[in-house]
């Protein structure tokens, strides 16, 4: 009896606080990460004061958390020593992390009335699969992409290729790529045909190529992989004949971030990067340059990629309402629209695409379109439980292979042998 | 009565002064030590599932972790590559910059400004060096030479050797200063006693300058040692471990298994690994110089 008085008694007084702290305003802080050079901060700084001027009953604390890794890591550090933030953009794959270690509240529950179930149907069902998970939505799509495929037309006239049009299938790619690859008088390579990135984060990439081959890597409840699939090998043989058979890409691991600069320095004529590197692209490729979507082998296909908003544990009510209010204002036609253009990151909702100022800003620069139209092929990226250890599994087998120091069916038995090890205690 | 008073005051008057210092070297070092080995015998703790006590299994996982074992060796190449030929370097750019010469302070400033630098903003510069087709080494090598392009940090082979170049580039400029400072409090008699006696530059120094540089290179040799496991800032900008771990150190491991994959508890079996062969290093060097060197 005592006790449920005093309960009550607490109850009220933290009721009293709650609404004296909204009637005086809502704190909320705000982590996130920036991947791509260009003006992906500042923007997002813009955007925040921007909605904090119109509504004057919240205060947002936007704070740049550096790389998507590192975001992740605070996100958890922060949670673990009882301080998280209440709203954060994190990679769409740590999902089942955040998952795991009880980190994150779904939106359903904030996200009830009819309007707003109409308005979580509104996004690119595309992205959406690495977002919802168990019949529950975790993840708003926010800075999401899909890799594409970037071709000099420059080149592809000095080799005698239509400079407009772009491989269609993987046979086209290494019968262009040959074309492309130019050697000097010693028989030193002094321009590749194709180059593929391969340090880092390989699998994002190479799942490309195994979707377009039909595979799919993981499942949706995250908690099974399909490395040694077939189909997935065969996507695998193919990346490394790509050096080694047709000698169209440069052997070894090939660097991530260094491949715009490789483009522009016409090292390479036909390369896969994110479309989040667009914008770097228009402003300082010294040619005229297409933008594809990637070709198909028995399909077409990507993975996506990028980051969601997540709403953290340990915020209160008024917290959390308050940034499911943000998220759909930031993910709004306007604000959505300012961000893709800053960025080259593809708006979430159709709507976005369908505004007359958008329309304008395709026409001027059709290339932005390419991601978009590919999100019809496109499929959830890798992510399963542990979902960083299992996917540097994968990588350190693609490395294996592309490196020569395994076969590409060994390295990926391996691969899913200890992806099993991992996962079972999870089915 | 009145001189154990004076003693007790002397004596809490000591561990006033050693007070703020031990709150420090407990609170940042000890503790977490105590308590990364305590963790060492836990499971990782996730979501709702609280860490329980699994005994040695960690233990046992590291010495089945065929992970573990090459970065261990990664390490110890990467420790033999850097530790000579870093102190090698030092000693020849000390004496060369103790000579009395026109732009020594030149000279000097040239070889201690690796050492000023951030190792990431250096990892960022050499990036660009070791870029394939279009990178610093490689238009040397097709502009001068004709030679094919090469992959130094994409291809195991040669990815911790090139991790290691950086590392020797960055390190041998800080040890030159102690070397420096040493050659310069060295007493000019000897060399010219010995001088007299007709020894030459050789005699002279493997007999009379390498010896009085002992103490030095004992410092020196530790905070090599160190280093070698301690220096992985570059590892994450120019390889990230890859390809297939060839480039990945100890500590780098440590990283990845606590804060990307998020396995405190077999990270903190990991640490236990790490302190425990640094602090067996460290003492091995302290007994294996104690004859070799001569302090004054």
């Amino acid at each position: 009896m005592l006790k449920s008085t005093l309960m009550k008694a607490v109850a009220t007084t933290a009721l009293c606080f709650s609404t004296w702290a909204s009637a005086q305003a809502v704190d909320l802080q705000f982590y996130f990460p920036v991947a791509v050079g260009g003006k992906a901060a500042d923007t997002i700084q813009e955007l925040t004061s921007e909605y904090a001027a119109a509504h004057p009953d919240v205060n947002i604390d936007a704070v740049y958390t550096g790389s998507y890794q590192d975001t992740v890591a605070k996100v958890i550090t922060a949670s673990r020593g009882g301080n998280p933030p209440q709203l954060s953009v994190i990679l769409s794959t740590d999902t089942f992390t955040l998952i795991d270690e009880d980190l994150v509240v779904p939106f359903d529950d904030y996200l009830t009335s009819e309007e707003d179930k109409k308005w979580l149907d509104g996004f690119y069902p595309a992205f959406m699969e690495n977002s919802q998970t168990g019949g529950k939505t975790y993840g708003i799509p926010f800075q999401r992409s899909t890799p594409v495929m970037y071709w000099n037309k420059e080149a592809f006239k000095e080799a005698g290729l239509d400079p407009e049009v772009a491989p269609q299938t993987w046979d086209e790619m290494v019968e262009f790529g040959k074309k492309l690859t130019k050697k000097d008088d010693s028989g030193n390579v002094t321009q590749w045909g194709v180059r593929i990135p391969s340090s880092g984060f390989p699998y994002w990439l190479f799942q490309g190529l195994a979707i377009e081959n039909g595979a799919i890597l993981a499942n949706s409840d995250g908690n099974k992989t399909n490395f040694d699939d077939p189909k997935v090998v065969e996507a695998l043989e193919f990346m490394v004949d790509l050096s080694t058979k047709y000698e169209v890409m440069a052997p070894g691991i090939i660097e991530w971030g260094s491949t715009p600069k490789a483009f522009f320095e016409r090292e390479s004529a036909i390369v896969w990067t994110s479309t989040g590197n667009l914008t770097n692209m228009r402003d300082n490729a010294p040619f005229d340059f297409g933008v594809a979507m990637f070709p198909e082998k028995i399909q077409r296909g990507a993975p996506t990629g990028g980051g969601n908003f997540y709403l953290l544990k340990g915020a209160s009510e008024e917290q959390t309402q308050a940034a499911v209010e943000f998220v759909k204002w930031i993910t709004a036609p306007q604000q959505s629209m300012k961000w893709t253009k800053a960025t080259g990151y593809v708006a979430p909702r159709p709507e976005t695409w369908e505004t007359a100022e958008m329309k304008e800003y395709a026409a001027g620069f059709p290339q932005v379109l390419v991601a978009r139209d590919q999100l019809e092929f496109a499929k959830a990226e890798l992510s399963t439980y542990q979902n960083q250890r299992v996917t540097s599994l994968l990588n350190d087998a693609l490395a294996a292979a592309i490196t020569g120091k395994s076969d590409a069916a060994t390295a990926l038995e391996k691969a899913q042998a200890d992806a099993d090890a991992i996962l079972s205690e999870y089915r | 009565m009145m001189r154990r008073m004076a003693l007790k005051r002397e004596w809490i008057h000591g561990w006033l002064l050693l007070l703020p210092a031990m709150v420090f070297l407990f609170a940042f070092t000890h503790i977490p030590a105590i308590t990364t080995f305590i963790n060492s015998f836990y499971s990782t703790p996730r979501g709702k599932r609280a860490a329980k006590f699994i005994g040695t299994a960690n233990y046992e996982r590291m010495f089945d972790d065929p992970v573990f074992w090459q970065v261990l060796w990664n390490n110890i190449w990467f420790a033999v590559g850097t530790i000579p030929l870093s102190i090698g370097l030092a000693i020849v750019m000390a004496l060369w910059v103790n000579e009395k010469m026109i732009g020594r302070s030149f000279l000097r400033m040239a070889f201690f400004t690796p050492t000023v630098l951030p190792l990431i903003a250096v990892a960022n510069i050499w990036m660009f060096f070791y870029t394939p087709g279009f990178g610093l080494f490689d238009q040397l090598r097709s502009g001068l030479f004709g030679l094919p392009s090469t992959n130094y940090l994409g291809s195991p082979d040669t990815a911790l050797n090139a991790i290691i170049v950086v590392t020797v580039w960055k390190e041998a400029g800080f040890f030159m200063i102690f070397y420096l400072a040493a050659l310069q409090a060295m007493p000019v008699s000897l060399k010219e006693a010995a001088q007299i006696e007709g020894a030459n530059r050789w005699t002279i120094f493997w007999r009379i300058t390498f010896p009085m540089l002992m103490p030095t290179t004992l410092f020196v040799t530790v905070n090599a040692v160190i280093n070698s496991f301690r220096l992985v800032d570059h590892i994450f900008i120019l390889t990230d471990g890859g390809p297939d771990n060839a480039s990945a150190l100890l500590l780098f491991y440590i990283y990845e298994t606590a804060f990307r994959f998020w396995e405190t508890g077999y990270g903190a079996t990991l640490t236990v690994a790490l302190l425990a062969l640094l602090s067996l290093l460290a003492i091995g060097q302290f007994f294996f110089f104690d004859k070799k060197v001569h302090y004054k």
